[in-house]
């Protein structure tokens, strides 16, 4: 353990701290482009047309399981130079769009399963019932779809916290990028990295006890949402 | 196009040492042992609470500072970073698919005089290892879209002679990814296919 | 008189503050056929559950075939039983429960050669015999390929009943084995019982809710109340001739 020195510790925190805004920023930019294209996905996926469905489907599966390093790749290095685009974008603006993409297929699943989760019961209540078409969704299916997903959606949150350091291998600099260009300039990998390290574990273990808590007492709430329960991990 | 082979042998080798460490961490949360516990337990939240990339990084440049030791090569520090961390993800359907095989097969065992030993395995592993099936075969997935990080440490896998490509020529760029993306794909559907019929199979032979 | 095979001494239970048993105080002798009646919550599952060790009695001892079931000699001192000494003692135990609890990766032939191959090292050849000739016994030779989830639950029950014998049990234990079942179905598991009954020489333990099978079967009928032995007796005498109250009315419900 020699080679540790507190010195470099204490003078490469500010410098690893100076990314954690783009970081966390950028997490949340991922996420919520994420939870907005879900919708997409969801609402592709619901159209009654076969060929569609099936395509919807495997497009999905294909951004799901190739690597999200690739695909920000792609859309950084690729995407400018695709003929008649031509349109340059920014390391984060790529970030946003390739994570998002990414875990939007991620996020498209967990709204499926609430709205599958609603029992058969609800919908032919609310057909009985005479409702809308939007009275149906906003009165009855969503508010009961939703709650059940929230602990789900917030476990996403945190996997996308931890996948958002491959931004740094374009350049986007945040708490990973700052740690290696420390480590480059001083020769001082350790300290700086293992900050890092640090930095997420803080972060994200708290976040992920407070969900595991939100998570039991809603299946106090909704006890039959089982099927929820095996929730996918999805890291890079 | 070369480097194949890299991205295979470090998913195959991941692989098989990331279920081992899934095995291994998840029979020892359920030990009766509290330190063996909580160190794996430990173990886990560490590994599971920081991102991979970081982990890989740090295996690769801290590990070797902090100890003087090498690791040997970069091939064998991304096996491990990868194995360590689905490990620790996977320990946990180790052990919930455990505890979710019902009581009354653990009753029912002793009913026979079975030995703790002997119920573990020939009742509840068999059972268990049916119900982590489907979950193996996504984090297999996952594993496979993790060995692109490899090119990060320095290694020669395709994603590394992609980008030599696109170097010497940038209009080759969209092709170029996009073969690869395509590679990935055709080396994850069989997974996906397994996955399908392992769920089929996890439906049944299970009393939970 | 014959030593009895199973002895409860004081036997008390709690479960957190609930006592389930309040001293219970028990003989049962080799080949002698018994039934516990009560309430549900009496705790007549309890009993049987200690003897099978799947439960710890808070206090007591219960004693098998001359041996101390939870403790064991060390240095002459009796100390809580470990693993190996319960295996020792419980071998002589079987036990059907009321949810089966057959295993379900495993064909019926599997469920019942398992046991004898590994816990009793027969060899596997002569454990497959004894488990067709058991699983014909009760009717059952045909579906030895078949598996749990195939079998109507009066056949699994069948099957589970095949799976202690094949252990060839001293004391065996039955909880609520017919409770499970379709009403339909109760008929052939109770005749199957019926059958091992008449050739005598196991001890049985019955909890059951059947009083005209107790009475036609058991030796002796135990009325469990509230954690304790309230009435016992021969089976006629316990559910035919008692002047207990509570008795009356639970068999009453029962009978109606």
């Amino acid at each position: 353990m020699d080679n540790w020195s507190w010195e470099i510790f204490w003078d490469a925190f500010p410098v690893v701290l100076e990314g954690l805004g783009i970081t966390v920023g950028l997490t949340f930019a991922c996420y919520l482009f994420a939870l907005i294209f879900g919708f997409v996905w969801t609402f592709l996926r619901r159209i009654p047309f076969k060929p569609l469905n099936w395509i919807v489907t495997w497009v999905m599966e294909f951004i799901r399981s190739t690597p999200p390093l690739v695909q920000l790749f792609f859309i950084y290095f690729a995407w400018p130079m695709v003929p008649v685009v031509g349109m340059t974008l920014s390391p984060f603006a790529s970030a946003v769009l390739g994570l998002g993409l990414h875990f939007s297929t991620y996020i498209g699943e967990v709204y499926r399963s609430g709205i599958e989760g609603v029992e058969k019961g609800q919908w032919e209540a609310s057909r009985a019932l005479n409702f809308s078409t939007s009275q149906k969704w906003l009165k009855v299916i969503l508010p009961q779809a939703i709650p059940p997903t929230i602990p789900m959606l917030g476990n996403y949150l945190i996997i996308m916290f931890k996948e958002v350091p491959l931004a740094s291998t374009i350049g986007v600099v945040g708490i990973l990028h700052m740690a290696n260009s420390y480590g480059a300039q001083y020769w001082a990998y350790l300290e700086p990295l293992t900050i890092v390290a640090i930095l997420f574990l803080v972060l994200s273990y708290p976040s992920a006890i407070l969900i595991s808590k939100l998570e039991k007492r809603m299946n106090r709430r909704f006890n039959k949402n089982e099927a929820l329960n095996s929730s996918k991990g999805a890291t890079t | 196009m070369r480097g194949i082979n890299i991205t295979i042998s470090v998913l195959i080798a991941s692989a098989i040492l990331g279920y081992l460490m899934a095995f291994v961490a998840g029979l020892c949360r359920l030990s009766s042992n509290i330190i063996i516990r909580k160190a794996t337990g430990f173990y886990i939240e560490v590994f599971r609470g920081t991102s991979l990339i970081v982990q890989l990084f740090w295996l690769y440049y801290a590990v070797p500072m902090l100890f003087d030791i090498q690791l040997g090569s970069n091939w064998l520090v991304g096996v491990i970073a990868i194995a360590l961390n689905y490990g620790a993800y996977m320990s946990e359907i180790v052990r919930g698919s455990i505890l979710a095989v019902a009581k009354g097969q653990t009753e029912a065992a002793t009913a026979l005089n079975m030995s703790s030993f002997q119920r573990m395995r020939l009742i509840i592993l068999p059972q268990a290892v049916r119900m982590m099936l489907p979950e193996f075969g996504n984090y297999l997935i996952q594993m496979l879209k993790a060995t692109s990080l490899v090119y990060l440490i320095g290694m020669n896998d395709i994603l590394y002679y992609g980008n030599i490509l696109r170097s010497n020529d940038l209009s080759q760029a969209p092709t170029v990814y996009l073969l690869l993306l395509v590679f990935y794909f055709i080396l994850a559907l069989p997974i996906i296919w397994l996955t399908r019929k392992a769920e089929v199979i996890s439906k049944k032979g299970v009393a939970s | 008189m014959t030593e009895p095979i199973v002895t409860f001494q004081n036997i008390h239970k709690s479960f957190g503050d609930v006592e389930v048993l309040k001293g219970i105080n028990l003989d049962i002798k080799p080949a002698e056929k018994v039934a516990i009646i009560g309430p549900s919550g009496s705790g007549k599952t309890t009993i049987i559950r200690l003897l099978m060790t799947l439960e710890k009695p808070t206090s007591g001892d219960i004693i098998v075939d001359g041996k101390n079931l939870w403790k064991m000699d060390k240095n002459g001192k009796l100390v809580d039983a470990n693993e190996k000494h319960l295996r020792q003692v419980r071998g002589d135990i079987g036990m059907v429960f009321q949810h089966f609890n057959l295993f379900p990766h495993m064909t019926i032939l599997e469920n019942c050669m398992t046991a004898p191959i590994h816990v009793k090292s027969e060899d596997k050849k002569t454990a497959k015999q004894r488990s067709i000739e058991m699983l014909e016994k009760v009717g059952l030779g045909d579906k030895l390929d078949n598996y749990p989830s195939q079998l109507s639950g009066g056949q699994k029950q069948r099957v589970a009943m095949a799976r202690a014998l094949v252990m060839r049990p001293k004391v065996m234990l039955f909880d609520e084995v017919t409770s499970a079942l379709d009403p339909e179905l109760v008929g052939e598991v109770l005749e199957v019982i019926r059958d091992i009954a008449k050739e005598g020489e196991m001890a049985m333990i019955l909890v059951t809710h059947e009083m005209d099978f107790a009475l036609d079967v058991a030796d002796k009928v135990l009325f469990l109340d509230e954690g304790v032995i309230a009435e016992q007796g021969t089976a006629s005498e316990v559910i035919e001739h008692s002047k207990n109250e509570r008795l009356q009315s639970f068999l009453k419900r029962f009978r109606a």
